[in-house]
C-alpha cells in the first residue's frame, strides 16, 4: 500500500502524536541530569523538583511582600491587555475589511494607505507609543491593535472580494441597498471569516504583547519571564514559557469551538478546523 | 403587462465587437428561450438585460423607460451556481426578499410583521416543494432542490422579468424534467416574463414560446473580435419546421457532435 493511503488507527495517532512532545521531555531530563551531575549549582537546566518548588512559590502561595499570587495576577493583566487588543482589532478590521472589500470607492482610497501602514514594522512604533500614550495600559493595547489590524482588515476585504459575483448581483436583484447587502449578505458571511483571521492572528497578538510587557510593565507574563532573566531563575522562565503556551492553545481550541457552534453552515462538508 | 424594446444594440469592448445591431420586441408574458455556440454573446446580452453591462450603442427599453444600469428587484435571476446566501436557511434565504423591502434600515423584520411575511414566504416555498426542508442550510441541499430555492428567491419579488441562466444544466436529465414542470407553472401564474439562455437546444424548444439564437453573421479567421453576434434566428415555437430544427442543433451543438463521433467510430 503507499504511504499516501496508510491511514493510522486513533490510538496509533494519539500515541504518534505525544511521541515527539515525549522525546523533548526526555531529552531535557537526560541533559539536566548530567549537568547537575557535574555541578548541583546548575541554573540552566533544573531538575524537575526545582520546578515543583518554584510553581509552588509563584502560583499556589502568596507572595511575602506583595501578598498576591503572583502568576494569577500576571495571568489576569497579560489576558486583559490581550483581550482588549484582540477585540478593537476585530472591530476595526471588520469595519474597514467589509468597506474595502465591498465598495470600490472606499477600495481606492483607503486600500494603498492600508498596504503602506501594514507594512510598518510595529515594534519600531513603540517608542512613539511609549511617548504618545505613556508607559500605561493604551500603549500596550495599541501596539497588539496597530501589530494585528492590517493583516485582519486586508484578509477580510480578500475574503469579500473572494464571494462570488453572483451573490451580490442575487442580492441587488431582491431590492438590497448596499447598507443592507452589507448588514444580511456580507457581514454575517465574514463573521467566521474574522475569527479564522483571529486564529491566524493570535501568535502575532502574543508577540507583541509580550515584547511590550518586556520593556514597560509592572506586571504581565512577559513582565515577569524578562524580570527573572537577571537571575537566570529558568526554574520560573520555563513554566511561564508553557503556560503561555497553554493559553494561547485554549484561546485557539475556543474560537474554533464558538465559530463551529454559531455558524454552523460555514463547517458543513468541509473538513476544516 | 411588461414589455422589452431593443434597437440597434451593440456591445464592444475596445476593438471587440460582441454583439452588433441587435434588434427585439418582446409582448407581455413570453417565454423566450436562448441558445447559441458559446462565445456568441448570450451571456453579454443577459448581463446588460440584469444591469451588469451597458450597451455601447442602442437602446434598451423596458416599458417604454431606459433599462436601469443595474441591478433591481424587476428583474429576478437564476444563475447555474451560487446563487443562494449559504449563512441563510430556505426559508431565510427566501424572507430575505420581503424583508429587504419592508425593513429599510435592519433589513430585518420582528414580530407580526415577521410572522406575516414568514406565511407569505411559506406559501412560496410549498409551490417549489421546498417547505419540508425551510430549516436546512442550502449546503445541505441538493443541486436540483438549490436551483428551486434560487427561483423561490426571484418570484417571491414578483419581478417583471425572470432571468434564467443555464439554470438546469448542471442537473440530472430526470431532475430537469421536474424543473421544466415548475417553471412553466410559475410562468402560468405569476405572469412574468421569461429569458432563458441554454445549451440544450431541446430544452429551449420545450420551454420556450419564442426561441432566439445567437450567432455570427459574418466570420474573419484572422479577427475573431472584428464581428458581432446578432440574433439569427426569432422562432415562434409551435410551428418550426423539422429541417430547421435539425439545422439549429447541428449549427448549436459542434462540441457535443465532436462527441457524438468520439463515442460512435463506426
Amino acid at each position: 500500500m503507499r504511504l499516501l493511503n496508510r491511514i493510522p488507527s486513533p490510538a496509533r495517532a494519539l500515541f504518534l502524536g505525544a511521541l515527539p512532545f515525549l522525546m523533548v521531555l526526555v531529552a531535557y531530563l537526560i541533559a539536566s541530569d548530567m549537568r547537575l551531575a557535574a555541578n548541583p549549582d546548575d541554573k540552566l537546566l533544573p531538575s524537575l523538583s526545582s520546578f515543583a518548588e518554584a510553581i509552588q512559590g509563584f502560583a499556589l502561595e502568596p507572595n511575602k511582600r506583595t501578598g498576591e499570587y503572583q502568576l494569577w495576577t500576571d495571568t489576569a493583566a497579560s489576558l486583559t491587555r490581550l483581550g482588549l487588543g484582540l477585540a478593537l482589532s476585530a472591530a476595526i478590521g471588520l469595519l474597514f475589511g467589509v468597506l474595502t472589500g465591498l465598495i470600490p470607492y472606499a477600495r481606492v482610497t483607503l486600500s494603498p494607505f492600508i498596504a503602506a501602514l501594514s507594512l510598518i514594522p510595529p515594534l519600531a512604533l513603540l517608542p512613539v507609543l511609549f511617548i504618545v500614550f505613556g508607559l500605561g495600559e493604551v500603549s500596550k493595547v495599541v501596539l497588539i491593535v496597530i501589530g494585528i489590524t492590517p493583516f485582519i482588515m486586508r484578509d477580510l476585504a480578500l475574503r469579500v472580494a473572494e464571494l462570488p459575483q453572483e451573490l451580490l448581483i442575487k442580492a441587488q436583484t431582491l431590492g438590497g441597498s448596499t447598507w443592507q447587502i452589507a448588514l444580511r449578505v456580507i457581514l454575517p458571511q465574514m463573521l467566521p471569516r474574522l475569527i479564522d483571521a483571529m486564529r491566524l492572528a493570535l501568535g502575532a497578538a502574543w508577540l507583541f504583547l509580550i515584547a511590550a510587557e518586556a520593556i514597560a510593565a509592572e506586571d504581565g507574563l512577559g513582565y515577569r519571564i524578562f524580570l527573572v532573566r537577571r537571575y537566570l531563575a529558568m526554574d520560573t522562565i520555563l513554566p511561564y514559557v508553557a503556560w503561555i503556551t497553554i493559553l494561547a492553545f485554549l484561546m485557539d481550541m475556543a474560537m474554533r469551538q464558538i465559530s463551529r457552534r454559531l455558524f454552523p453552515w460555514h463547517h458543513v462538508g468541509s473538513a476544516r478546523t | 403587462m411588461t414589455t422589452l424594446s431593443i434597437k440597434h444594440l451593440w456591445k464592444e469592448y475596445g476593438d471587440q465587437i460582441v454583439l452588433e445591431n441587435v434588434n427585439l420586441e418582446v409582448k407581455d408574458h413570453e417565454f423566450v428561450t436562448i441558445v447559441g455556440a458559446s462565445g456568441c454573446g448570450k451571456t453579454t446580452f443577459l448581463r446588460m438585460l440584469l444591469g451588469m453591462e451597458q450597451p455601447t450603442r442602442g437602446t434598451f427599453l423596458i416599458d417604454g423607460e431606459p433599462l436601469p444600469a443595474e441591478p433591481g428587484p424587476d428583474r429576478g435571476i437564476v444563475f447555474q451556481r451560487y446563487s443562494v446566501f449559504p449563512h441563510l436557511t430556505v426559508m431565510e434565504n427566501v424572507l430575505l426578499g420581503l424583508e429587504l423591502d419592508r425593513a429599510t434600515w435592519l433589513g430585518r423584520l420582528f414580530g407580526e410583521k415577521r410572522r406575516r411575511a414568514i406565511a407569505e414566504t411559506e406559501a412560496v416555498l410549498d409551490e417549489v416543494g421546498l417547505y419540508a426542508a425551510r430549516d436546512k442550510y442550502p449546503a445541505a441541499l441538493s443541486g436540483g432542490m438549490q436551483q428551486r430555492l434560487s427561483i423561490a428567491q426571484a418570484v417571491i419579488k414578483r419581478p417583471k422579468v425572470l432571468l434564467l441562466d443555464e439554470p438546469f444544466g448542471a442537473l440530472d436529465p430526470g431532475i430537469s424534467a421536474d424543473m421544466h414542470q415548475l417553471i412553466l407553472k410559475l410562468w402560468e401564474e405569476h405572469r412574468m416574463n421569461i429569458f432563458m439562455i441554454t445549451h440544450d437546444i431541446k430544452e429551449g424548444f420545450e420551454l420556450g414560446t419564442r426561441l432566439l439564437v445567437f450567432d455570427k453573421v459574418r466570420l474573419d479567421p484572422q479577427a475573431p473580435g472584428a464581428f458581432g453576434a446578432t440574433i439569427t434566428y426569432d422562432i415562434p415555437l409551435g410551428v418550426t419546421h423539422k429541417k430547421l430544427y435539425t439545422e439549429l442543433v447541428e449549427a448549436t451543438s459542434r462540441t457535443e457532435r465532436f462527441n457524438d463521433e468520439l463515442v460512435h467510430p463506426a
